[in-house]
């Protein structure tokens, strides 16, 4: 048996690699900087990696094609998404930064103290600030770009954990309600762990199969009927058990609404976005370069499910109480419109590229801005015990600062999709898409549980303008440069791609080509 | 013709009137009252003159329009604005489409006008009064452009926006129910506008595509199959109906008109839901020739039961704003049969009407708004006499009240001779049966009258004042319309004819012979 030197082009996995290396700094400067300096620096360092990242994404994106030995494809749709999610995070990082609306930030001053502890009051009395979210959330970063680039399934296994694990921890350090916060890590964990061990035994099963990890391989023997269809079709029902966990569609949702409410609110925002994004590269690469062929037997099974998500998430919502579970649900439900672009492999779009494709990528760089903005609004309604997420605490809320509530309307206005918002533009992307593929079904679904959503987003409305202010209500905090910024940027790219999409949507057009 | 932007232009100034007032600057009211006061009176000021100057240019645009020019649209606009979904800019009028602008750029300085105190007196809450104004020129702003609208995605987009100004103008500024109302008139519209978008998709995904495949002219002529045709012009006529209203989708209007303050409720009934009837005729009926005629006995049938259902339950009101809600009911049942007829005096009967019907149900609502502002009660059972302490209120309100009864020599008479006649020459016994509805309307005009206004005042009404200055100019220039109109509506039945025509072809249906039944075998 020979070993070859693997051959490696740095500059296509350039953006993974810088990401990679400031989380590694980070780790760094966690263990050798001084305290005081430690938070800036994290900062500066996360934000300059960022950048840089979407910088050389850009540079990459004139030379295409299958890299580090197979195992990485750098395509189209790669670079979109690894580009969403850089834009992504950069709001994500600002809101996770923030220090002024909680003295010391949101998240606990070391997750290792244990709750109500001596150790944890000490901790807080010395104004120690948290500062591992930093690289924990740049590894987080790293697995996104990677988890949509993958090119075999061994890679993608890899990029799965690396996302998850730190995203694990991150739910479990809120500075408040420490038990809920821990029981929602718990609980990702384990869940996450199950659905982990699913997808890799579908890696196995599709193992025996084809006799191939890598994606072209598997499609290959798909095409030319090699193997045991049982192995086949199990493998893939196994596969995509694991990726429609991380994507949050029903049945495998059950995770969300617990996870979102007990995390901490910035880091809730940045997983629904993020997350969501690098999952659904996933799940698009994994169903169209290797299973296209295949696309027959799984379209009624996603079909299925697409409804299934779409009317529980939406359902379900109506009946929430709190604010970060109902957007939980409504996340949910977003996973269901996004399926039902997913499932439009038939679709042509106006300049003859696969519709499905560019109306997924559409919809997730418009949803992730608007999520990370709508739960950077929640971190700003407090009382004195913290946030204020229950929903009778958010009444009048119009009155005491109409700026925030305009806010949070534009962005729910999004969620529904009224037009003139990013929303509005994206579900007809994906709606043209599969009425174009032939799921006219899936359409008419989508439509109906888009009014029953309307009705729960806009109940929010009502509560917040037309409802008299409770007298001890809780008050909308004036936060640091860091959040408003964050929430600029969101509500920006809402309005921007609700008046003027053109320029992003025939760019979503041109990235359409998965290498195989 | 200049290549001038007439129509942006036109939409764009109530909009920026909108942001000059809200540019307005607040103050502190605790400390500084009377400054307040002065801030709050600038901000209507600045909207009033806003509506006025555009009230003008809609005028200088009228007197420019060519009624017999050929184009199918002129001051026509087009833009690129997603050539990916084939969505473009595109504005442009016809005869139809300008009457229904000018409608709108009419009543909204009146409604302001009407509204001048409305918010300062709302019980225990303040809300904000420049908000209110802004509101109504943000709500301008989309009525021109949807008439203007020229593109089904436009449209569309408009359509929808334009809930959003009047969602907040009911649940903000309305009565005791206003947020059960608004949501009520959210949720029945949002419905009806996602049946919509599902319609203008599938519009989307069979026509021929290209960057500009939204644009009316392209989008005629469309070939589809006969049930894909049904299913999209299900999709389109349910959010008209909706928004028209049509009976059985109509409950929503009697709750949203009754709690929005009296200028929501006049540009809401008045010019709001004629879009919904505008659409029929603008989209339903060129889109979806066949399946309109397949359609034709469903609606007349509809439009029919509307027109008897919406007087009888008029008769049973016992509050005013519900009772003029019910009536509007009615006579939109008038407007979508005179559509559906398909002839040439139903179609530019209906157009008349929805003009006349803007005029003569701002007028009641605005009147009938004074009355409840000065006595605090929408009761019919709580006044009486009126029209002894009050005159001019009374003799505006029965001037009003009859021209929407359509008695002769008042406006609405007009249209609805000419919705029944072009009704008549096809469909007999759908003229026949409406015909009741007028005697109702009789019924419900004049009860209502009668019980308010006649009669010795109670002690309530005894100390009414009449018509204030600002309100008599309010009233006057609706009246001075009304009488106008009804006298020599020639000059509208102009514009409105070519495009009827127009519309006409486009269906690809002519006038049954006079004289003649409308038998099989009878040429035509």
């Amino acid at each position: 048996m020979s070993f070859e030197t693997p051959q490696l082009e740095y500059s296509q996995l350039m953006p993974m690699l810088i990401v990679f290396g400031a989380a590694i700094v980070g780790v760094l400067v966690e263990a050798f900087m001084g305290r005081r300096y430690r938070f800036e620096v994290q900062l500066g360092i996360a934000l300059s990696a960022l950048v840089l990242a979407f910088a050389s994404v850009v540079v990459v994106a004139g030379d295409l094609g299958v890299t580090a030995m197979g195992a990485i494809a750098i395509d189209g749709p790669t670079l979109f998404l690894q580009g969403t999610i850089l834009l992504l995070a950069v709001p994500g990082v600002l809101a996770t930064a923030e220090r002024r609306v909680e003295e010391g930030g949101v998240f606990a001053p070391a997750g290792s103290s244990i709750p109500g502890s001596q150790h944890e009051r000490l901790l807080t009395a010395q104004r120690v600030t948290q500062t591992e979210v930093f690289p924990l959330l740049m590894f987080a970063v790293g697995g996104m770009l990677m988890f949509p680039a993958s090119n075999d399934l061994l890679t993608m296994f890899v990029a799965l954990e690396v996302l998850s694990l730190p995203l694990y921890l991150l739910c479990g350090l809120a500075r408040r309600r420490r038990l809920l916060s821990q029981e929602a890590s718990m609980k990702y964990f384990l869940l996450g762990a199950f659905s982990s061990a699913f997808f890799l035994y579908g890696v196995a099963l599709l193992y025996g199969y084809a006799g191939t990890v890598s994606l072209s391989g598997i499609a290959e023997a798909v095409s030319t009927e090699a193997g045991n269809e049982t192995l086949l079709l199990a493998g893939t029902g196994l596969l995509a058990v694991g990726l429609l966990f991380k994507v949050g569609a029903a049945p495998f949702h059950s995770w969300t609404p617990d996870v979102y409410q007990g995390a901490p609110t910035p880091i809730t925002g940045f997983m629904a976005a993020c997350t969501k994004v690098a999952a659904f590269g996933a799940l698009l690469r994994v169903f169209y370069v290797a299973l296209g062929g295949l696309a027959w037997d799984w379209r009624p099974v996603m079909w299925g499910v697409a409804i299934l998500t779409m009317v529980v998430g939406s359902v379900v919502a109506i009946t929430q109480t709190d604010v970060k579970r109902m957007l939980a649900y409504s996340s949910v439900a977003h996973a269901g419109f996004i399926l039902a672009g997913l499932v439009a492999t038939d679709a042509v779009g106006a300049s003859g590229e696969p519709a499905g494709i560019s109306s997924v990528l559409v919809y997730l760089l418009a949803y992730g801005f608007s999520t990370i903005a709508a739960f950077a609004v929640v971190t700003l309604v407090r009382d004195s015990a913290g946030e204020a997420t229950h929903l009778s605490q958010w009444a009048g809320l119009a009155r005491r600062s109409p700026v925030t509530a305009v806010v949070f309307t534009f962005l729910l206005a999004a969620f529904a999709g009224i037009p003139l918002t990013s929303g509005f533009t994206a579900k007809f992307a994906v709606f043209s898409a599969a009425w174009d593929g032939g799921a006219e079904a899936l359409v008419i679904v989508g439509v109906v549980m888009s009014a029953v959503a309307a009705f729960f987003y806009f109940r929010v409305v009502v509560l917040m303008f037309f409802s008299a202010p409770a007298p001890e209500g809780p008050s909308v905090v004036v936060p640091s440069p860091l959040t408003t910024v964050a929430i600029a940027i969101g509500a920006g790219v809402t309005l921007l791609l609700g008046v003027y999409p053109s320029e992003v949507l025939e760019l979503a057009a041109r990235s359409t080509q998965l290498v195989r | 013709m200049t290549d001038f932007p007439w129509l942006t232009t036109l939409a764009l100034l109530p909009l920026v009137g909108a942001l000059v007032v809200m540019a307005v600057p607040a103050g502190d009211r605790a400390a500084d009252e009377a400054g307040a006061l002065r801030r709050e009176l600038l901000a209507k000021q600045v909207a009033l003159g806003f509506s006025l100057v555009t009230l003008a240019l809609t005028i200088a645009l009228a007197l420019r329009f060519d009624a017999n020019s050929s184009a199918m649209f002129q001051f026509a606009e087009t833009y690129e604005w997603i050539p990916q979904f084939g969505v473009s800019y595109a504005l442009g009028v016809d005869g139809i489409a300008l009457v229904l602008i000018a409608l709108a750029a009419v009543l909204t300085p009146v409604c302001i006008l009407a509204s001048w105190h409305d918010v300062d007196v709302l019980p225990e809450r303040r809300r904000s009064v420049k908000g209110y104004f802004a509101l109504l020129l943000l709500l301008e702003t989309f009525m021109i452009g949807v008439f203007a609208a020229t593109d089904v995605f436009l449209f569309y987009v408009l359509f929808e926006a334009m809930l959003v100004p009047m969602y907040f103008i009911i649940g903000s500024y309305g009565g005791a129910q206003r947020s059960y109302a608004a949501v009520k008139f959210l949720l029945y519209s949002l419905a009806g506008g996602l049946l919509m978008l599902a319609a203008v998709i599938g519009l989307y995904v069979v026509s021929d595509g290209g960057p500009q495949a939204f644009l009316f002219e392209n989008m005629l002529g469309t070939e589809m199959s006969t049930g894909t045709e049904r299913l999209l012009f299900m999709g389109f006529f349910i959010a008209f109906a909706i928004k028209a209203p049509l009976w059985p989708v109509h409950t929503w209007l009697p709750d949203a008109a009754a709690e929005a303050p009296p200028g929501g409720a006049v540009l809401l009934v008045g010019v709001l839901d004629k879009v919904g009837t505008f659409g029929m005729i603008r989209l339903c009926l060129p889109l979806f020739p066949d399946a309109s005629k397949w359609a034709t006995p469903v609606v007349i049938t509809l439009a029919v039961v509307g027109i008897l259902y919406g007087a009888l339950l008029a008769i049973g009101q016992t509050d005013m704003k519900r009772l003029i809600a019910y009536t509007s009911i009615s006579h939109f049942g008038f407007i979508v049969m005179g559509i559906f007829a398909m002839t040439t005096y139903g179609q530019a009967g209906s157009t008349l009407y929805m003009v006349n019907h803007g005029f003569s149900t701002a007028a009641l609502f605005l009147i009938a708004g004074f009355l409840i502002s000065r006595r605090g009660s929408r009761l019919i059972a709580d006044y009486g006499g009126v029209q002894k302490v009050a005159p001019i209120l009374a003799g505006t309100f029965l001037v009003a009240g009859l021209s929407s009864l359509a008695l002769p020599g008042l406006s609405t008479f007009v249209s609805e001779f000419l919705v029944l006649v072009g009704t008549f020459s096809r469909y007999e016994v759908a003229a026949v049966v409406a015909t009741g509805g007028i005697i109702l309307a009789s019924l419900y005009i004049l009860l209502m009258y009668q019980r308010t206004m006649t009669g010795e005042p109670n002690e309530h009404t005894s100390k009414l004042a009449d018509l204030t200055m600002r309100e008599a100019w309010v009233v006057a220039p609706l009246v001075a319309v009304m009488i106008a109109l009804g006298f020599y509506p020639k000059p509208l039945l102009d514009v409105i004819n070519p495009a009827v025509g127009r519309t006409m072809e486009q269906v690809g249906v002519q006038d049954p012979e006079p004289g003649v039944p409308a038998a099989e075998g009878v040429s035509r």
